[in-house]
């Protein structure tokens, strides 16, 4: 199958919102796969596309895409949906499924180290090579094979996202637990983050490449197996600099070289992103003042 | 239980329910600002260039919903209001960062503590 429609359709509505509605919020995306305690703010609307670009040796080299829609539905709720897509060299483009999520704050205030409870439902296929998240005993292995699109994974995602913030530092852990609904055990994986603007205090003057619009950080990835076989042999696990650049009133773009930091790992991943948000989408849907 | 009971059981939580809304609106969040917190000086204080510095914060993070003249907008508080004038440099800061979040307001954590208290020397610039 060649490309799918849904992927044109997303593109369209991306640049359909753009052009009607322009935002202006800074868009709090710093991460690839680890999610920080920072909710959407409610009634945003913010419209996301991830890449990640694999070259197994093995293999054939991949183009793997997540286009996501957040809403912040209450300053404790944020929900989105993202529909994920692929192209493998010598094979196909395909659409790999879709997930949907949610992020609850159940703590009101800002705290040292601040819970956030996630749950998602995954429907995708075998195919999908978006790589939201290393669980189990995921591996390069997985990748090695012909896109194949009759296996069918509806899954069952929940993470513990712990998150603080300290002297300009943000520090963010996530712990994951996966289950495919069918009868297979549960996996585990986890994601940490840090990262910080490369200056504190704004500059007085409009600039569009001021050093605060810049954010340097890393990531640290990986499966820790499944219920029955539960550490990190057979693993697969990654090491990743992030930088995120807000352009102010428009995008923020984010970049992601990814290491592989063991045999059973991609050897390397580069991932890029663009998030684009839109102020309080639905007051001017309904034409509020 | 009693149609009676339940009718008054209702009405009991719709009143606390308004009360506690209405006292979240009133500027009610100014009063959990632990002391602490409510005597910080702003670090900005003395500096001319914190006032433009935060108002170019104030228009990329805050102006969605309160507009860009801070007068409020979509149902948002207008930020020339008494409470914000009365307030201390420390409370608006504690503000920012903890938010109010069961009144709408989202905690602002996810700015470095010198701009929020840039945007706080923009806000008192406006009273």
């Amino acid at each position: 199958m060649s490309c799918p429609w849904s992927k044109f359709g997303a593109a369209l509505l991306c640049l359909a919102s753009l052009l009607v509605f322009p935002g202006r919020s800074h868009a709090q995306e710093n991460y690839f796969i680890t999610y920080t305690q920072h909710m959407e703010e409610p009634g945003n609307l913010e419209i996301s596309t991830k890449f990640v670009n694999g070259f197994p040796k093995a293999g054939n080299s991949f183009l793997a895409n997540s286009t996501e829609f957040e809403i912040g539905l209450k300053t404790w709720w944020t929900t989105e949906i993202y529909l994920d897509s692929q192209t493998t060299a010598n094979e196909s483009s395909v659409f790999t499924g879709f997930r949907f999520e949610n992020r609850f704050r159940p703590l009101l205030k800002e705290h040292w180290i601040n819970p956030v409870l996630y749950v998602e439902f995954e429907n995708i296929n075998g195919a999908n090579k978006s790589l939201l998240e290393v669980v189990g005993h995921d591996g390069i292995g997985d990748f090695l094979e012909r896109n194949d699109r009759s296996e069918k994974k509806r899954e069952v995602e929940l993470k513990l996202i712990l998150g603080s913030n300290f002297k300009g530092w943000n520090v963010s852990e996530n712990f994951i637990a996966e289950k495919n609904i069918k009868n297979d055990p549960w996996e585990f994986g986890y994601a940490v983050a840090v990262s910080r603007p490369l200056a504190l205090a704004a500059s007085p003057n409009p600039c569009k490449l001021c050093r605060e619009n810049f954010t340097l950080g890393a990531e640290l990835y990986g499966g820790l197996g499944e219920r029955y076989s539960f550490g990190l042999h057979d693993t697969s696990h990654y090491l990743a600099p992030t930088l995120a650049y807000y352009l102010p009133g428009g995008p923020t773009f984010t970049i992601s070289p990814a290491a592989g930091l063991n045999s059973n790992s991609h050897g390397f991943l580069m991932r890029f992103g663009v998030t684009y948000e839109i102020d309080q989408f639905f007051s001017r849907l309904r034409g509020k003042k | 239980m009693t149609n009676l009971k339940r009718m008054l059981l209702f009405a009991g939580l719709a009143l606390g329910a308004t009360l506690l809304f209405a006292s979240v609106g009133d500027g009610a969040w100014m009063d959990k600002v632990p002391e602490k917190d409510r005597s910080r000086q702003n670090p900005f204080d003395s500096q001319s260039d914190a006032v433009a510095a935060g108002a170019k914060l104030f228009h990329q993070n805050c102006a969605s919903c309160h507009g860009s003249e801070a007068a409020g907008k979509y149902n948002h508080p207008d930020l020339h209001s008494e409470h914000i004038r009365n307030a201390t440099p420390g409370q608006l800061e504690w503000l920012l960062k903890n938010g109010s979040m069961k009144n709408g307001m989202p905690p602002w954590s996810r700015l470095p503590e010198q701009q929020r208290w840039q945007i706080v020397s923009f806000l008192k610039s406006l009273q």
